[in-house]
């Protein structure tokens, strides 16, 4: 598993903000994981779609969390929010689930291991289109961390 | 989550509040009753009071949508956003869904009345 953000500061441009927050993977906190995210972005003046866009990408990851991660059964779900001098927010989402055995295969459009339950397979290409950068590491029985990040293009630099 | 008018063989729901894995199964379970109506024909869904969906709509959308063509009937969206249409456009069912805001102005907009707000 990555170090996490909150680990990372050295490398990375000047900080401005950061949070961790934890949650039971229980699907009510969906909606809740979208708001903290919304809530957090704020700071940055982001545009009515860029707030869409981080709120729909998170969704997606959370989700992953509670359907794939912990496979109905509950769990803790991280997420990290971070944002930076530039204006570039990144946004981490960790289970301590089942893993993914193939990232690449996951991450296919329409890929799902669900069809029955009229899953789409869209989720990590929301993810993609919704962010500038998605990054996924996943280790099987050990868990998942999606990383992602948006510049948020009106932002003032502090 | 949805409000809805009946008119003949028509019937339109306007979805509320948010879309996602959390409520997806509620919302389906509602329009699947709806559909199951004797003589319901078409499905307009009214997306104006959506505040968010996310990739858990497309399954719905598209069940909703095959559910609809098996039983001979049709289904059509209106009222879009710019986040719903983009999902929509990712998953391809701008392709297979009629969007009527798309529509030429009074062709064929056959709908019917305003869904009253409670």
């Amino acid at each position: 598993m990555n170090e996490s953000i909150l680990q990372q500061k050295r490398s990375a441009p000047a900080l401005r903000n950061e949070m961790e927050t934890h949650f039971l993977s229980i699907p009510e906190n969906e909606a809740f994981a979208r708001v903290v995210v919304a809530a957090f972005a704020v700071q940055l003046s982001p545009t009515v779609s860029e707030v869409a866009d981080l709120k729909t990408a998170v969704s997606e990851a959370v989700t992953n969390a509670i359907v794939h991660g912990y496979e109905g059964v509950t769990g803790v779900v991280t997420l990290r929010c971070r944002s930076d001098i530039r204006g570039v927010i990144t946004i981490e989402v960790e289970d301590k689930g089942c893993g993914i055995p193939d990232v690449e295969k996951a991450m296919e459009p329409f890929y799902t291991t669900r069809p029955d339950q009229e899953r789409s397979g869209m989720g990590f290409s929301v993810m993609q289109t919704f962010m500038d950068q998605l990054d996924v590491t996943s280790l099987p029985g050990q868990g998942t961390l999606v990383r992602m990040k948006k510049r948020i293009r009106g932002c003032v630099e502090s | 989550m949805l409000q809805f008018i009946r008119d003949g063989e028509s019937v339109l729901v306007r979805l509320t509040g948010e879309l996602d894995h959390c409520c997806c199964q509620q919302v389906r379970r509602e329009l699947d009753a709806l559909i199951a109506q004797p003589g319901v024909k078409t499905l307009i869904l009214d997306f104006s009071a959506l505040q968010f969906m996310d990739s858990s709509g497309i399954g719905v959308m598209l069940g909703r949508y095959r559910l609809m063509r098996d039983k001979g009937g049709a289904m059509a969206v209106i009222h879009m956003n710019p986040l719903v249409t983009r999902i929509f456009r990712m998953a391809g069912l701008d392709r297979v869904i009629r969007n009527m805001d798309a529509s030429p102005k009074g062709q064929n907009r056959k709908m019917p009345q305003e869904v009253p707000s409670r």
